[in-house]
């Protein structure tokens, strides 16, 4: 490490000139471009609860722009066939046993306050933020697949096969288990972002959004401001098996 | 009466190597799935997002449920004092811990991450019941092994007594834990029921009697060994009231079930079926004739009162067993989640509609391998460790045999 | 006597193989570490000194993955301690456009992995590449101080930038 010395003498000579202008000027294009934002520095807290509204009467019947959403920025895609590819959302067409009515809607990961999923799991691998999404830490999943036995909403995937061209902000891989993890990647940028313009949603919601039928919302529960909370204080929203008091954090309008 | 001896097998006969080499094939065979299940992952084998469970766990819970159950025998010596049982206790405890390996092994071997089993040795989510049954499943090694050490050393003899009666609270936790698996699931209507435990404990009970019935019969056949007919009626007699009363706990499950509206859907597709799936056929035929009401016959026939009866029973409260575990298990699964009451559900993700599923080869071989793991060990054990008394004949085992050559 | 000649003789297997050892060692070459993509830090040219970082990278992950994963405490904080980061620096696309993957001795985890027999199941789920391919450290996590008035095109053309390219470059 002799050479130390000139790197050495380099730094000095830099810190020398440094400004006060701390991380604004870059030398462009060749050393450490990216800005940082400081936000998701800082654990999630239960100061959020994030949650999802989906209104049933906007959601279009034939429409998966939010399934290829998801599946687009979670890298999933599929491999032997739909009995073993990962889900993370699907839409569902329900037809009322006695009227008939038709209506759809996306299903996920509810994202429970009291998720069965995470009981059961041996390793604890299953387990909830404090903002309340709900993940599973591959790292210690062992894929013993009681998770997938105990969810109500069977919003969970195992992964059958070996899997490549994972996306870097979504890793995933044989033998363990997965669901919807709400984007968890965008909601940790957005914490990082003071400026709530900026803010993005889960690339599902966006989909939607995007499409022009805005059947979904996004945000925090325990903001009273945010926009879903707003809305589920004027409509209400219903629990899917609310019979189990598991508190989702998807709700649905007009379900009927 | 006197103090029963225990001798190893010989063991050189062409018999009993061939024995280990057809168990060896079996073990064998289920390794190479499992390394081709591993290799490819799980795509390869019949499950899939909807029937997450599939055969290899259809052998590993009854291997489980029947190891606390061969565990029986030990118990009904040392905790309540029945002299006659007292020579098969060795072997009885002896086949609750192969069975409960074999049963294990399967486990480990289907995990998604199999190499990482020793996670679930150190990171516990304690509200798991499954992480509970990992405590449970050890430490039944452990207790069980101290008590056949008492029972086997002459010295120790005297706290047989105690280790036993840990070795019986600890089973009947553990088969609780086993049934909890599937009682404390709320999500599925086939389970969600406090009545799994107790159901699963009775049903243990016959299950690892059947399978100690044959391996006592088997063993004394092949080595020329006595066993006498006392001792063959004790455990007929057994069998049929363990038979009898898993029946019991499937009538009262049944009829629970039935009362409440919210469970006629599951309960008309396990019971009517609806024409296209299995399992009312492997609950009626599998469960319910083969696995109980013909056993009970041969049981209790008058006529039938023979050493071939006895085992065919046997045989046939194991089918039974397993018909059971796949009605249980993959049933309960192929029965559609009822997340919108009410309502007709499609979907691309099975919603709505009976999720089909068949065995396939590798997931047999690694259940049948988990089953020959537990055969090995026995085999292999009796031949090197004096579990097996040198007889079981009247005059041997019989407290009353003496007493009424006295008496005469 | 015959105790003696025992002795005598494991001595001299002893050293014997002692001999044969040192010959391998000699002759065994490490592992070709790929060049990272630039220095995220001229004193320690990686995040943390070198040789802490091959020593010691596998805890730092460990921590941050756990971190990361249950708390959403993202790269920012760990100064680059992310397994997204060290691909984003060290495993960059040639000039050709080329990225080794994990499978390839190229790749800069396989080449060192692969040599040291240690297996890793990392890349089981994670990416091997960079998702972008313009990937750069952040400020205020590897060098807290501004870079203003710094030309970094001196420090790129210095010889050093690698220390394995370094001791090679020492070599006539």
């Amino acid at each position: 490490m002799s050479d130390d010395t000139s790197l050495n003498l380099t730094r000095r000579q830099f810190l020398g000139t440094s400004s006060a202008l701390a991380g604004l000027a870059i030398a462009p294009g060749v050393f450490l471009t990216k800005v940082a934002h400081a936000g998701d520095t800082e654990a999630a807290t239960d100061k959020n609860r994030w949650g999802m509204l989906i209104d049933t009467s906007k959601c279009a019947t034939g429409c998966n722009e939010c399934v290829t959403a998801c599946n687009k920025e979670n890298g999933i895609s599929g491999t032997h066939g739909p009995a073993t590819d990962a889900q993370w959302i699907r839409k569902v067409t329900l037809t009322d046993k006695q009227t008939g009515y038709v209506q759809s809607l996306p299903l996920m990961c509810q994202h429970c306050a009291n998720p069965p999923c995470v009981d059961v799991c041996p390793t604890g691998a299953s387990m909830k933020r404090a903002d309340g999404i709900v993940l599973v830490d591959k790292h210690i999943c062992i894929g013993c697949r009681y998770c997938m036995m105990a969810c109500p909403y069977k919003a969970r995937s195992f992964i059958h096969e070996v899997l490549e061209e994972q996306k870097a902000v979504a890793p995933r891989g044989k033998g363990t288990v997965e669901s919807c993890t709400m984007c968890v990647q965008r909601v940790d940028a957005n914490r990082g972002e003071a400026d709530k313009s900026k803010h993005v949603d889960p690339a599902c919601v966006e989909a939607c959004n995007a499409s022009g039928h805005k059947a979904m919302w996004f945000g925090d529960l325990k903001d009273p401001d945010s926009e879903i909370a707003t809305e589920l204080k004027k409509h209400g929203g219903q629990q899917l098996r609310a019979d189990l008091q598991l508190n989702t954090g998807v709700r649905y309008q007009g379900i009927t | 009466m006197q103090k029963p001896r225990y001798l190893e097998l010989e063991g050189r006969s062409a018999g009993y190597y061939l024995l280990l080499v057809i168990l060896g094939c079996f073990i064998a065979a289920g390794l190479a799935a499992f390394i081709y299940m591993e290799h490819e992952g799980h795509w390869v084998t019949r499950m899939n997002n909807q029937i997450v469970w599939g055969t290899p766990h259809v052998f590993a819970v009854f291997l489980i449920v029947a190891a606390s159950g061969a565990l029986n025998i030990a118990s009904i010596s040392s905790v309540f004092g029945r002299a006659i049982y007292k020579p098969l206790a060795p072997l009885s405890a002896l086949l609750a811990m192969a069975l409960l390996a074999g049963g294990l092994a399967i486990l480990v071997l289907d995990l998604g991450r199999p190499e990482r089993v020793v996670i679930a040795m150190t990171k516990y989510n304690f509200k798991s019941i499954f992480a509970w049954n990992m405590i449970l499943y050890n430490g039944f090694f452990a207790i069980v092994l101290v008590y056949l050490w008492m029972m086997m050393e002459r010295r120790f003899n005297k706290y047989s007594k105690v280790a036993g009666f840990f070795a019986f609270i600890w089973r009947l936790t553990l088969t609780t834990g086993t049934g909890s698996i599937f009682g404390f699931l709320v999500a599925r209507e086939a389970y969600d029921a406090a009545i799994l435990a107790p159901m699963f404990i009775v049903m243990s009970f016959a299950y690892g009697l059947a399978i100690f019935n044959i391996i006592v019969v088997a063993a004394y056949g092949w080595t020329q060994r006595d066993l006498g007919p006392a001792m063959l009626m004790k455990l007929r007699r057994l069998l049929g009231i363990f038979i009898a009363a898993a029946l019991y706990f499937v009538v009262v499950y049944h009829l629970t079930n039935l009362y409440i509206t919210q469970r006629h859907g599951i309960e008309s597709f396990i019971l009517l079926g609806t024409g296209e799936d299995i399992y009312m056929k492997v609950f009626w035929i599998g469960q319910i004739l083969v696995g109980g009401v013909i056993p009970l016959l041969l049981v209790y026939a008058p006529r039938l009162q023979c050493r071939a009866s006895l085992v065919l029973a046997s045989v046939l409260v194991i089918l039974g067993g397993l018909s059971q575990m796949y009605v249980t298990i993959i049933g309960g699964q192929a029965y559609p989640l009822e997340i919108f009451p009410g309502k007709t559900v499609t979907s691309s993700f099975s919603d709505g509609i009976i999720n089909a599923y068949s065995p396939s080869l590798p997931e047999v071989m690694l259940g049948l391998a988990g089953v020959a793991i537990a055969f090995f060990l026995v085999v292999f054990a009796i031949k090197v460790l004096r579990i097996l008394p040198q007889s079981l004949a009247d005059r041997d085992v019989d407290p009353h045999y003496i007493a009424e050559k006295q008496t005469a | 006597m015959m105790q003696n000649s025992r002795l005598l003789q494991s001595l001299l297997t002893m050293a014997v193989l002692a001999l044969w050892a040192s010959i391998t060692v000699a002759e065994v070459t490490g592992p070709t570490i790929p060049k990272a993509k630039e220095m995220a830090n001229p004193d320690t040219k990686c995040i943390k000194p070198v040789e802490d970082m091959r020593k010691n990278h596998m805890h730092y992950l460990l921590h941050q993955r756990d971190e990361t994963l249950r708390e959403g405490i993202r790269e920012e904080k760990f100064k680059g301690e992310s397994l997204k980061e060290c691909i984003g620096c060290h495993n960059a696309p040639a000039k050709d456009g080329k990225v080794a993957r994990v499978s390839e001795r190229e790749h800069f985890c396989n080449a060192c992995h692969s040599y040291a027999a240690v297996k890793i199941d990392c890349f089981d789920c994670h990416a091997d590449k960079p998702a972008n391919t313009e990937y750069r450290h952040p400020l205020g996590g590897a060098i807290k101080t501004s870079q203003t008035g710094f030309d970094s095109k001196q420090l790129l053309n210095q010889p050093t930038l690698d220390p394995v390219a370094a001791k090679e470059d020492k070599k006539p």
